[in-house]
């Protein structure tokens, strides 16, 4: 499933190149407007959880509208069992949010300098932050598109809450890879064991549930 | 069965006007606070977020029913619970903000527990907003139900991890109330409890006739030839 998607998409383009083109542009529009002001790192952190949150919301909800767009998704109920199917798109979100950040964040760094940078730290938050936001937006694109087609302010007005908690634990993490004291060092510590909490359990609610939404 | 029932409500309406003039006149003010004759506040604050949590746990229950079971019932029931918890949390918050003006000085400044709640009132939003976006009706009580079950995800991270992750919150610990306070509070919560069954009963009932309503047009739009010839014996007998 996982080589499918790959597939299809790569041949497009569309969707891969479009959220790109969108993380990056967020990004210029931030720094520009920021030129002149001096920011906190806890505005950093905030910011750059920002963009990269409506960057992967703009290219997540693509997943299941295309099957349900092409007509394939009746072939795929046949051809293979829900919990693939599901995994190979679940993977394909967290290979589309890792290229991301992959892009955005040492962008991100190069055009909003940082004094310090606990790479250990961002390294763990982003890869758990962006863990979960892929596995809980696959979800709500599954729910959405078999609900409704051509309704794509849905999905931001309901994947936005299913996130936030996800969002504000990464920003609280992200402060003290950027700042590096001490005491926000050990709250980040804590924060990246919370986030994992909330990845496993966000992905494990979506593969146990899926199956109710796509055998309807 | 009538009157006995007549009896309870008019006990009920007894025990929450009891309750609301005890609230106001009869408590002593709680001196900890900047403004202590508005610690009265917390024995309507403190109940209605206990009946909150109780109608979420109870449209929660009802979705996981409908998952097994697959009645129409269960879903109306769940999405009816799920909306008087919405109105039990709007409550909440507008009781804990109107405090919150008092003691902290602006009605709201994202402490962390306001933070949670704003999150919860988004995703019992999302959920209505998911709801009205769904016209089949067996597609929308799945949907819905999938999500409850969902967001149920992040309900602990909201009420339970997230308040308790940073020390400095504004919200009171470790109040000494006066045992007067714990009466009241828990009068009112039986009260309140009570009121949300009653809404919720009257609620579900009123949404049963609807959907029964709602298969007998499309039965009598499907077979629109018998559904004729009903209305013509019916005037017929009228005759």
């Amino acid at each position: 499933m996982f080589r499918k998607d790959l597939q299809a998409e790569t041949r497009t383009k569309y969707a891969v190149g479009a959220t790109l083109l969108f993380a990056v542009s967020t990004l210029i529009a931030v720094s520009a407007a920021l030129s002149t002001a001096t920011v906190k790192s806890e505005v950093k952190a905030a910011l750059l959880w920002i963009i990269l949150l409506f960057a992967a919301l703009s290219g997540l909800a693509r997943v299941f509208v295309r099957e349900e767009e092409a007509g394939t998704a009746p072939l795929l109920k046949l051809y293979a069992p829900p919990t693939a199917v599901y995994a190979g798109k679940w993977l394909f979100n967290c290979a589309l949010v890792f290229l991301v950040e992959a892009v955005s964040v040492p962008l991100f760094l190069l055009v909003l300098p940082l004094e310090f940078v606990n790479f250990a730290l961002l390294f763990g938050v982003l890869f758990l932050g962006g863990l979960g936001l892929a596995g809980a937006s696959t979800f709500v694109a599954a729910l959405i598109s078999s609900a409704s087609s051509g309704k794509s302010s849905l999905f931001f007005v309901v994947a936005f809450p299913v996130l936030l908690p996800l969002l504000l634990i990464a920003v609280q993490g992200t402060v003290g890879a950027f700042d590096g004291l001490p005491s926000h060092v050990i709250k980040s510590r804590g924060d990246i064991g919370m986030l994992a909490i909330y990845s496993v359990a966000m992905t494990t609610a979506s593969f146990v549930l899926f199956e109710y939404v796509w055998n309807d | 069965m009538t009157n006995l029932l007549k009896l309870g409500r008019v006990g009920l309406l007894l025990l929450v006007c009891a309750s609301v003039v005890a609230g106001f006149l009869w408590l002593p003010p709680v001196p900890m606070f900047v403004s202590p004759a508005l610690a009265r506040i917390a024995v309507f604050h403190i109940p209605c977020s206990i009946v909150g949590s109780v109608a979420t746990a109870v449209g929660v229950w009802y979705a996981i029913c409908y998952l097994k079971n697959r009645k129409l019932e269960d879903d109306i029931k769940s999405s009816v619970s799920l909306g008087l918890a919405l109105l039990l949390w709007t409550l909440t918050t507008v009781t804990g903000a109107i405090f919150a003006n008092a003691e902290w000085g602006a009605y709201w400044s994202w402490d962390i527990k306001q933070i949670s709640i704003v999150m919860l009132l988004l995703i019992y939003c999302a959920y209505y907003a998911l709801r009205l976006a769904i016209d089949d009706g067996r597609k929308r009580a799945t949907v819905s139900a999938v999500y409850t079950l969902f967001a149920l995800v992040s309900v602990p991270f909201l009420t339970l991890i997230l308040p308790n992750s940073t020390p400095n919150t504004l919200h009171p610990k470790n109040v000494v109330f006066d045992s007067s306070y714990w009466l009241v509070l828990w009068a009112f919560s039986a009260g309140l409890t009570l009121i949300y069954l009653w809404a919720f009963r009257v609620h579900v009932a009123l949404e049963n006739v609807q959907l029964r309503l709602n298969r007998h047009v499309r039965a009598a739009l499907k077979s629109s030839a018998p559904s004729q010839t009903i209305v013509v014996e019916g005037r017929l007998q009228d005759a």
